[in-house]
């Protein structure tokens, strides 16, 4: 139990990491800053698209965004972040992170604003048109604000799923929390900083897990 | 060289690619095992969980919703790290794999459990009493009025959450368990060409594409009318 306790919950190193744990607790919050309105961004262009109802757009969408949530993003990280510098484009960890996520996580957003755009009965859409607004404008202030609201929980949660997903930018080096826990742990032999990570994520992303959970009831529990 | 010409020998190099398709083919097998045995303990763990949640044991169902709540806050990959870069400072050693294997199933495990819970609680009070009016038992009335309701409704929620897990086994490759990811990497470092990570992108394709077209189907299948 010492041994535990000292491996996992040493005092000391905490305050020895914390530094350099700081840093990479500032740099997932920046990189979280980054790749969520990111991704948000690739979803909207994704789902505004697929209002489109000719076949020629809506085929190869659906292409685009399955292929892009068939393949894990962590392939998608390497791929972009070791492969491509083989052609000539190195684009940094960053860059590789920015364009992967903007891929990945724009897949998803894109699938779930397209289910709420999906909830917007139609005779929304033509009453508005038949107001005389333009189809951009129709979509701005009358469909997506109702889609968003209708699929807010998911949204949330797609959130959630793509804050913890940054801490796979650890293993194309770029100096987030958990990279620099790893780091720490190699200087100083034991595995707290890491554990100092893993409580930073829960604290940070508890209360989000809470307020889905009741959301997420509400809605399944509606069904029933 | 072209551009061209550069662009398909680096990515599409045939000499490189038969060198290392046996290789991304054990991977392949090693990725389906892993998440085969993944959804399997952590849907089985995740149901159980649920199930003893019904019997409303206050502390019980405290500890148990603080536990889910955690492996839904960790990313998946901080949990791999702390078991197969951590605790060998306590002096236990998990493989790669076992180390995988365990995270994963304890976040599809969190993940299920929450579906499962959010089915059963949906099913309406008056199942439950009109069926232990009849006679049945608690675990009866469970077995076979409520649980068949409640796991209907969880299909399409869960079908896409266990996907989204099964993807994670790609960070096995971080701790060095040579899947489709890892074999991948491997071969680039050998080869010195990056066309072993396109066969391991399309041999992720070729697994989970199906998988999610799938998805998407069972979503539209089982969706309630509303």
């Amino acid at each position: 139990m010492d041994l535990f306790l000292d491996t996992f919950f040493n005092w000391q190193i905490v305050q020895e990491a914390w530094p350099i744990l700081w840093q990479g607790l500032k740099a997932t919050l920046l990189l979280s800053a980054l790749v969520v309105p990111l991704g948000l961004l690739g979803g909207i262009i994704l789902a505004v698209l697929t209002t489109f109802p000719s076949p020629w757009v809506k085929w190869p969408l659906r292409v685009w965004v399955d292929t892009f949530r068939a393949l894990p993003p962590l392939v998608l990280l390497v791929f972009i972040f070791a492969g491509l510098p083989f052609v000539g484009v190195d684009v940094g960890p960053w860059g590789a992170v920015a364009i992967g996520f903007f891929l990945n996580t724009g897949a998803y957003y894109g699938e779930i604003l397209r289910a709420g755009i999906e909830s917007v009965p139609r005779g929304q859409l033509e009453a508005a048109r038949s107001t005389g607004l333009t189809r951009g404008q129709t979509m701005t202030y009358v469909v997506l604000p109702q889609a968003v609201r209708n699929v807010l929980p998911d949204l949330i949660s797609n959130t959630l799923e793509v804050v913890k997903l940054t801490s796979i930018a650890s293993v194309v080096a770029l100096p987030e929390l958990l990279f620099e826990a790893r780091q720490a742990q190699s200087v100083t032999y034991n595995a707290t900083p890491i554990m100092a990570a893993a409580v930073a994520y829960f604290i940070l992303l508890w209360p989000v897990v809470r307020l889905l959970s009741r959301l997420e009831n509400r809605q399944l529990a509606g069904r029933g | 060289m072209t551009g061209w010409e550069r662009f398909t020998d680096s990515f599409f190099n045939a000499r490189v690619m038969a060198q290392y398709l046996p290789k991304i083919i054990d991977g392949f097998g090693l990725t389906v095992v892993l998440a085969l045995c993944i959804i399997a303990a952590g849907l089985a763990l995740g149901l159980l969980l649920a199930l003893v949640r019904t019997f409303s044991i206050r502390p019980l169902n405290w500890l148990i919703i603080f536990v889910v709540d955690l492996f839904r806050a960790l990313p998946p990959l901080v949990i791999i790290v702390l078991l197969y870069f951590g605790l060998p400072n306590a002096g236990v050693e998990l493989s790669g794999f076992v180390a995988s294997w365990l995270a994963l199933t304890l976040v599809l495990m969190a993940f299920s459990e929450e579906i499962f819970w959010a089915g059963i609680t949906s099913v309406a009070k008056g199942q439950w009493e009109a069926a232990r009016s009849t006679g049945l038992g608690f675990v009866q009335t469970l077995g076979f009025v409520v649980l068949p309701q409640a796991l209907r409704i969880t299909i399409p929620p869960l079908t896409n959450r266990t996907i989204a897990i099964t993807k994670g086994t790609a960070l096995a490759s971080v701790v060095a368990v040579p899947d489709i990811l890892g074999a991948a990497n491997a071969g680039v470092s050998f080869s010195f060409n990056p066309s072993p990570l396109t066969l391991g992108a399309i041999a992720y394709l070729v697994l989970f594409f199906p998988v999610v077209v799938l998805g998407r189907w069972i979503e539209t299948r089982f969706a309630w009318k509303r």
